[in-house]
């Protein structure tokens, strides 16, 4: 084990391994004007990313193409490119188990296609980094954004965060391995953004400086031993539980499966200092407020300052966090609310299904409006939306092709 | 009319480098000291299908995402777009905003009567350029049509000026730039046309100018005002 400190110390490319405090609250900023794809890159070239496996599903985000190119530059320790999105997370898996910092990008149907892979993540308590830049997953095919998928992630195990902006994308990807890799937490992060959105969008991020990066991942730290197939921690690969059938393999499973998921309730704690908290609220004493997450988020402060000029007050409550959830501060946040509007990017509204489990007097979320598919939710159907609960006649608005 | 926000969507083809003009206006705008986010929309890359980008110019910080259903300004790069439908919808005017205003790259007129009086309904101002041919006499090729219609809205909204314009071509065609697989080689194409990358800029330059000069001439002649609040 390390016995002395990396910080103030200089990795091969010439940057400083930085304590992450101050490199994310009090280095200097420098504002950028790029698309959410070279953010990704960017934030990883400040990442000290032992290793990238790529499936490199252009065109919903070019990160994998991108982050190759950090790897050619020296950035990025190693880089694969896996044949499948299920052999991309399967070998993430390996690398993770060898005690690498991990990175890889997914969406839409790759997603799907690699979720066997998730659960045993994180039951195998793997730190890695996935982002998952969102795109349509049914028939008709569609390379836009619909926010379905990370529904089907809520209950891998794995900590689930909802990015807004490509400034939240930047941050968080940096942060997300300092909260992932903490002893106490040691599980997968699924970073998820709204595709095209974020990552086709130009928008101004404020970078940190390229010369400093956060310390390496120290694989010692991990709460499992890293596997050794000569002597593994519970036998895990060699003479798994699933081939027995006994009441010691139940227990240990139920067990294992509480860890897991008590490791999701310890990433609260860290999570809620580095991102300064799990939601964030605007005008939070409105009695009408939008709560809802990544870019359904944005078009909902849109909504708000249209409503304002009507005179409509609305407030806005920003989940940041789906896994852990955070029930407490929603119920605090909308203890007061008339109604609660839950914009979503897919027509299934699980975001306010699982608001509505979280509040008591769950019949004031309104479930809407809802696109699927990748299509864009302008301000104006939130707007229209609210002023039709308040009972306010508006004018039919008129859609593309009407 | 002046407008805290305006909203540009820009109606192309596949190749036509619609996605870069609204790039290029975006960061001309944030040279300006403005708000500005630009995205594109489409689907599997391929040339001569129906390509969408918007433009989004501020002056408070913009959320907004996505496609622009309710613009203020439409630009149609090629005439296909209104006369085969290769736009997103049909009318490719739907969603514009009252008082708004339609460039189109045309040497003839393309709207059929019902447009115009649904146009003149919403008192939407429609612009012909002749951008193709600009492009052609100006720089030479016609993968030069995006810089007319960059110049044709500034020239009539003032939404960026010439020198910001200037910059933000520097800044993309001046140095490497990361794109998509399709993105690149039609950098590549556009390079070989001119013997210096100075060439390059200097040319696309004249073109934005140009039409900027020409739009401005038409709005001031029509009193077409739609224009930014100052911040």
């Amino acid at each position: 084990m390390a016995t002395s400190s990396v910080i103030g110390k200089k990795n091969k490319m010439g940057q400083t391994y930085t304590d992450p405090w101050y490199m994310m609250h009090e280095a200097p900023r420098t504002p950028s004007f790029f698309t959410g794809s070279e953010v990704i890159k960017e934030a990883i070239r400040r990442a000290s990313c032992d290793v990238m496996i790529a499936y490199p599903i252009t065109p919903q985000s070019e990160a994998a193409a991108l982050i190759g190119e950090l790897f050619v530059e020296g950035y990025v320790g190693d880089y694969f490119r896996g044949e499948s999105e299920f052999a991309v997370m399967s070998e993430c898996a390996g690398a993770a188990f060898g005690g690498a910092r991990v990175f890889t990008t997914t969406a839409g149907p790759g997603t799907m296609r690699a979720m066997e892979n998730f659960p045993m993540w994180a039951g195998a308590r793997l730190p890695i980094q996935m982002i998952v830049t969102c795109r349509g997953i049914n028939s008709p095919l569609s390379i836009q954004p619909d926010t379905l998928e990370i529904s089907y992630l809520l209950n891998t195990g794995m900590l689930v965060w909802h990015a807004e902006t490509a400034q939240d994308f930047f941050d968080w990807i940096l942060i997300g391995y300092l909260v992932a890799e903490e002893p106490d937490v040691h599980l997968p992060l699924a970073l998820c953004c709204d595709g095209f959105f974020v990552t086709h969008t130009k928008d101004v991020v404020q970078l940190t400086p390229a010369d400093m990066c956060l310390p390496p991942y120290d694989p010692y730290r991990s709460p499992v031993p890293c596997m050794d197939m000569e002597c593994p921690p519970v036998r895990m690969m060699r003479d798994p539980f699933v081939m027995k059938s006994n009441y010691i393999s139940y227990a240990t499973h139920a067990s294992w499966q509480q860890e897991v998921w008590a490791a999701v309730e310890r990433s609260r704690k860290h999570t809620i200092r580095w991102l300064d908290g799990l939601i964030e609220v605007d005008n939070g004493d409105a009695d009408i407020l939008i709560v809802s997450s990544g870019t359904a988020v944005s078009q909902g402060r849109e909504a708000k300052a249209l409503l304002e000029e009507e005179g409509i007050d609305v407030g806005i409550v920003k989940i940041k966090t789906l896994r852990p959830w955070p029930g407490e501060e929603i119920r605090e946040a909308t203890k007061h609310a008339k109604h609660i509007i839950v914009p979503e990017f897919n027509i299934i509204g699980w975001l306010a299904r699982e608001i509505r489990a979280t509040i008591p007097n769950s019949d004031r979320v309104f479930a809407g409006p809802h696109v699927g598919g990748g299509m864009t939710m302008p301000p104006e159907i939130i707007a229209a939306d609210i002023k039709a609960l308040l009972g306010i006649k508006t004018a039919a608005l008129a859609g593309r092709g009407s | 009319m002046i407008k805290r926000r305006l909203n540009i969507r820009m109606s192309g083809l596949g190749g036509q480098g619609a996605v870069t003009a609204a790039h290029v206006l975006a960061m001309a705008a944030a040279r300006d000291g403005k708000y500005a986010i630009s995205n594109p929309f489409f689907g599997a890359e391929k040339r001569m299908a129906p390509a969408e980008s918007y433009c989004r110019i501020g002056i408070t910080r913009i959320y907004d995402r996505g496609e622009l259903v309710y613009p203020d300004v439409i630009e149609v790069f090629h005439p296909q777009v209104i006369t085969m439908g290769k736009s997103y919808t049909m009318p490719f005017y739907s969603g514009i905003k009252e008082n708004g205003i339609v460039i189109i790259n045309s040497d003839v007129p393309l709207l059929s009567d019902e447009d115009v009086k649904r146009l003149n309904d919403l008192n939407v101002a429609v612009f012909y350029i002749k951008g193709t041919q600009l492009a052609l006499e100006i720089a030479g090729t016609e993968l030069s049509t995006n810089m007319a219609m960059i110049g044709s809205v500034a020239g009539i909204t003032k939404c960026v000026t010439l020198e910001a314009l200037d910059g933000a071509l520097q800044e993309r065609f001046g140095k490497k730039f990361v794109a998509s697989g399709g993105t690149a080689t039609l950098d590549e194409a556009i390079k070989k046309k001119f013997a210096k990358k100075e060439m390059l800029l200097k040319k696309n330059l004249e073109t934005v100018t140009r039409s900027y000069e020409i739009a401005a001439e038409w709005a001031e002649k029509n009193r077409v005002e739609l224009a930014l609040a100052a911040a």
